[in-house]
């Protein structure tokens, strides 16, 4: 009992009083909704019903629950299925590619023996710095590649960041240790075995935030298909929730569905604005679920150590 | 005798040794160069060329040819004619005004609020509880522009919370937003805050549990109040993250996020004079009215001012903290 008291006491002596405590948490409790609260708000729209949103406006509660959205997202369920996999293929394959090219440049340039090493991290260094700026960035993939409407086109210009380059180096020289590779070197291993077989796996750390980044940056990314994407070519998920919101026709642009519902019944009204929330959760679902777990590796990645040239 | 051999063999020797090491030294790095070959030649077709493309700026373009290299190379070049659509009209001025204080005001914000909520976290009790507040402060970190633009026009489209429910509530007249310019410079820096808050408060948090627990108990022991030991021992320790954090950001000022002012405004073209930045002008100009000479010019004046600002923030934080430069 006493013992149990001390040890109170004794935390107690670096711990704020109960008020500022009580004030700090009902600060942060707030706060937290604040994050939240609009994400209900969607998914609360789109479980309501058309009519009663178009005349009272989005509730965070439904004031008439309906299913109507959604059915008709399932109705039309090609473009979504087909934006699922061109999202997931451009998020998996880009990212792998990303870590691969990224770590093969940042292995030789964190190597202290290597004499360019320097010259290689300015090349590199260097495109942090300063860049073209969209006109001829658009230029060089549209009308010198002529990628347009290309898949490649939504992977190849993030294969390599220079930001993520210098922190994957910076770990490398500093977390994997010199006698490690001689004695890989003696025992007669390779620059590529001892890369793939030593460096790789003892760098899972950074490896795992770069990646997830990567993959952030790929599943959220619309600019690129902003740019490079017209009419027919692939369109992500993320890309399909702007062309929505920006303009609701988008929804039912091309699509047959649609043209036979209008067929079947010409009074037939497109739950527009609950149509477009519906898709908009569709499309977040995949990150509210993963961010959770994911984030935690993203937190070790910030404190890996600062970038340096 | 022996040693007038040695002595006479060594040059020999030394040649000798030096082409074995210069094998050597193919054998041994040449795959360096090979492991670096796929990256030099995405940062070439990405980064490098491009960069000689800045050059447009300068040229006049006709579409004579269908290779875009041989109107690059027969555009005639024309000087500083480019940029006379920038810098005669109001154009200049307005972009750049609103691309450096939108990024001072989120600076400014970033700082105070990112060290307020690191503070704050560290200083709660139940470290189970800043866990959580943690967490559920990075959703709007994770979620792209394009989520957050729904979430934001949620709330301000005419069918919105705000104009349905909480300003009928208080007797307020519907506004419409996406019409109306004075109400974005409020909005924009609230939104890049909410989005980005998360950040900047755990990089900051982890300076701060960085710092020595005695430094607080040496302090208690003087007498000193816990608001004076944050002023006293917190904040001088996490000076230099706070300056580093503060300078890259500056070093940034002449770039701004495209998804902020492009999503979430929905790209409402009446709302401009107090939205449009410098990225979102680029795009404007030339994707949508084909504008190439004055979109590279802006592009030009971008990256150019940019550049300096890079270097000239990155010689401040040198002077201050050599260690925390980034060059």
């Amino acid at each position: 009992m006493s013992a149990i008291a001390t040890k109170k006491k004794e935390r107690d002596v670096l711990a704020i009083s109960n008020k500022s405590n009580f004030i700090i948490n009902t600060f942060f409790w707030f706060y937290t909704a604040m994050c939240i609260i609009p994400v209900l708000l969607l998914i609360s729209v789109s479980f309501s019903d058309e009519q009663n949103i178009r005349v009272n406006g989005y509730k965070f509660w439904p004031e008439q629950f309906s299913l109507e959205a959604y059915k008709f997202l399932v109705k039309d369920w090609t473009p979504i299925v087909e934006s699922y996999g061109i999202s997931i293929f451009v998020t998996v394959v880009g990212t792998i590619t990303a870590l691969t090219v990224m770590a093969l440049y940042a292995y030789p340039i964190s190597r202290r023996d290597f004499k360019h090493r320097n010259i290689f991290s300015f090349i590199m260094f260097f495109t942090v710095l300063f860049g073209g700026g969209l006109v001829p960035f658009y230029l060089m993939y549209a009308q010198i590649l002529g990628w347009r409407n290309e898949i490649y086109v939504l992977m190849v210009p993030m294969f390599v960041q220079g930001f993520f380059v210098l922190l994957i180096r910076t770990f490398f020289s500093n977390s994997i240790p010199t006698e490690l590779l001689e004695s890989a070197k003696i025992d007669g291993a390779g620059e590529m075995r001892t890369f793939f077989g030593i460096v790789l796996p003892l760098s899972l750390p950074v490896l795992a935030s770069v990646g997830l980044l990567c993959t952030l940056n790929y599943w959220n990314d619309w600019f690129l298909s902003l740019l490079f994407i017209t009419q027919d070519g692939p369109r992500t998920i993320t890309f399909r929730m702007l062309e929505a919101l920006l303009n609701i026709q988008a929804l039912t642009a091309n699509s047959n569905v649609y043209s036979a519902l209008m067929a079947a019944n010409p009074k037939f009204q497109m739950p527009g604005e609950t149509a477009r929330m519906a898709m908009a959760i569709v499309g977040v679902g995949p990150i509210i679920f993963a961010y959770p777990f994911f984030q935690r590796f993203f937190i070790t990645g910030l404190t890996v150590g600062a970038v340096k040239g | 005798m022996e040693q007038a051999s040695t002595a006479a063999t060594q040059p020999h020797v030394k040649v000798k040794k030096e082409k074995a090491l210069n094998q050597g030294y193919w054998q041994k790095y040449g795959v360096f160069y090979l492991m670096m070959a796929p990256a030099l030649i995405i940062l070439l077709i990405n980064n490098y060329l491009p960069m000689l493309g800045t050059l447009i700026a300068f040229k006049h373009i006709t579409y004579e040819s269908r290779s875009f290299f041989e109107n690059f190379m027969n555009g005639e070049w024309v000087g500083m004619k480019n940029f006379d659509p920038l810098f005669k009209t109001s154009d200049a001025w307005r972009i750049t005004r609103n691309t450096v204080g939108y990024n001072v005001v989120f600076i400014v914000l970033n700082l105070i609020i990112g060290v307020g909520f690191a503070l704050m976290l560290n200083l709660m009790r139940s470290k189970f509880q800043a866990k959580i507040h943690q967490t559920v402060m990075f959703l709007p970190f994770f979620l792209s522009w394009v989520i957050l633009a729904y979430l934001v026009y949620g709330f301000l489209s005419p069918l919105g919370v705000l104009n349905k429910t909480i300003f009928p509530a208080f007797g307020i007249e519907t506004i419409t937003f996406y019409q109306d310019t004075k109400w974005w410079p409020l909005i924009l820096p609230l939104i890049n805050t909410w989005k980005g808050i998360a950040y900047y408060a755990v990089i900051y948090l982890a300076a701060i549990i960085g710092i020595d627990k005695e430094y607080y108990e040496a302090a208690t022991i003087d007498g000193a109040s816990r608001s004076r030991q944050v002023w006293s021992i917190t904040l001088p320790l996490i000076r230099p993250v706070i300056i580093v954090m503060t300078m890259l950001q500056i070093g940034r000022i002449f770039f701004s996020d495209f998804g902020l002012f492009y999503n979430i405004t929905r790209n409402s073209g009446s709302i401009y004079e107090t939205t449009q930045v410098i990225d979102t002008y680029v795009y404007q100009g030339f994707l949508v009215s084909g504008n190439i000479g004055l979109s590279s010019a802006a592009g030009f004046y971008q990256a150019v001012v940019g550049f300096v600002l890079v270097l000239l923030s990155n010689f401040v934080v040198r002077r201050i903290s050599k260690d925390d430069a980034l060059f």
